[in-house]
């Protein structure tokens, strides 16, 4: 007799707790109730649109894995030299650039810097840009000084060996 | 030469009986590494022939082989005591700066002057990695993130690097430093981030792209001429033919690194 009381005793409890997480949960069963509760989601991220036609590869697919193929990127550029490549972080940074307000382009530390948009959303920490620069370089030639600043600088350091 | 402050740790070099093993593994991993690219590579020769004003760097695009070993020649006679050119320009290029903390200071390059005590004759040479061919920062790295790419360039891989600093130890040139504060603005063609060892890459972003390093540019700039970049595995390159013909020293050379910094009139 036992035996089969007890299911019946077990199906009870289970059925009144189902009841009781049901009224109490914390999760909305629909938008409406979300808002009586006064709980507000985070709005979508909207990161800003890249400079180009369109990206690399398809949107939905970057966003997955653009950090598989970074990876392997780097390194095959770090230990083999291979530069060229759909996936270097330096062309994700040259074309999606967010300009701030003073006209420059925004670095990592703006929150509203490409990367950061959807990083900060999701609450993944970037660690790239303790290393790698988070904007283009502003002049492409400024590893290359300009002529004229080779012969100012000749040209001063002649002066100084002259007797 | 030990007179000269670069480094006296003799024992660096070492490979000591329990690490054997692990040298082996990587020694290993390296010679299968070089074989593949060797292997992928074999149609390219006919390119490299055509290469040849270009330092005979290998095409963009195509992963780097041991065909080249790139090296420098630096002839002291034209390497002026008071020029400081070629550290400038690697300081611009690679945005490192040195404030004058010689115990925390980047060190790409630097000026060394040693002087023989017994003549006075002092010589002013520029320091920076020497780019060995037996390199001991690579035989001590606990991670593989010191490593020697297959054309002779020593550099460090900063994402598996973990700051341990071993390396800075077992370089016996003292050319590498650590990264002690957070940075801001790097260049993007040169990485550098706190917690991470750093070192002269022999601008190898512009090795790369067919270009000199910058401290050589800059030496010619300043009409010196005193540095040649080139291929020391190439016998019609100059620096091949300038080794062959003069005598060139490598700093330390009892330690049988076999350096691709070579010098002159040392």
């Amino acid at each position: 007799m036992r035996a089969t009381h007890r299911p019946i005793s077990d199906l009870v409890s289970a059925l009144l707790s189902a009841l009781l997480i049901g009224s109490f949960s914390p999760i909305p069963a629909s938008a409406q109730e979300t808002a009586k509760a006064g709980v507000r989601l985070a709005a979508a991220p909207k990161p800003a649109k890249g400079e180009g036609d369109k990206c690399v590869a398809p949107t939905e697919w970057m966003r997955r894995y653009h950090m598989t193929v970074l990876d392997h990127q780097r390194d095959k550029t770090v230990h083999t030299g291979v530069r060229a490549g759909p996936f270097d972080l330096k062309g994700c940074i040259a074309c999606h650039v967010v300009e701030g307000s003073d006209g420059r382009a925004v670095t990592v530390a703006d929150p509203k810097h490409f990367c950061r948009t959807c990083h900060d959303y999701a609450a993944v920490k970037v660690d790239c840009f303790e290393c790698h620069a988070s904007r283009p370089q502003e002049e492409q030639k400024s590893s290359h000084r300009s002529d004229e600043h080779d012969i100012a600088e000749l040209a001063g350091y002649l002066k100084g060996k002259a007797p | 030469m030990s007179r000269c402050g670069i480094g006296n740790s003799t024992d660096c070099a070492c490979s000591g009986g329990s690490s054997s093993p692990v040298d082996t593994a990587r020694r290993l991993f390296l010679k299968s590494a070089t074989a593949f690219t060797t292997v992928a590579l074999a149609p390219n020769v006919t390119l490299m022939a055509f290469a040849e004003a270009h330092a005979a760097a290998q095409p963009r695009g195509e992963p780097v082989t041991a065909k080249q070993r790139w090296g420098l020649l630096i002839d002291l006679s034209k390497c002026a005591d008071d020029c400081n050119e070629c550290v400038s320009a690697c300081s611009r290029e690679n945005g490192w700066k040195a404030d004058g903390n010689s115990r925390t200071d980047a060190r790409w390059i630097r000026k060394v002057t040693i002087k023989n005590n017994k003549t006075g004759a002092t010589r002013s040479l520029p320091v920076m990695c020497q780019h060995c061919a037996s390199p001991p920062c690579v035989d001590v790295c606990p991670t593989g993130a010191s490593f020697k790419r297959a054309d002779g360039i020593v550099l460090v891989d900063k994402h598996i690097c973990i700051g341990c600093r071993y390396c800075m130890m077992a370089c016996p040139y003292q050319a590498r430093s650590f990264i002690h504060e957070t940075l801001e603005d790097q260049k993007p063609h040169a990485p550098r981030g706190k917690g991470t060892v750093e070192s002269c890459t022999l601008c190898v972003h512009r090795i790369d792209a067919g270009e000199t390093p910058a401290c050589v540019e800059a030496c010619v700039a300043a009409g010196h001429k005193a540095m040649i970049f080139g291929d020391l595995n190439d016998p019609a390159s100059e620096i091949s033919q300038r080794v062959a013909q003069f005598p060139t020293h490598q700093i330390r050379a009892d330690l049988g690194l076999d350096t691709g910094v070579r010098y002159q009139n040392l």
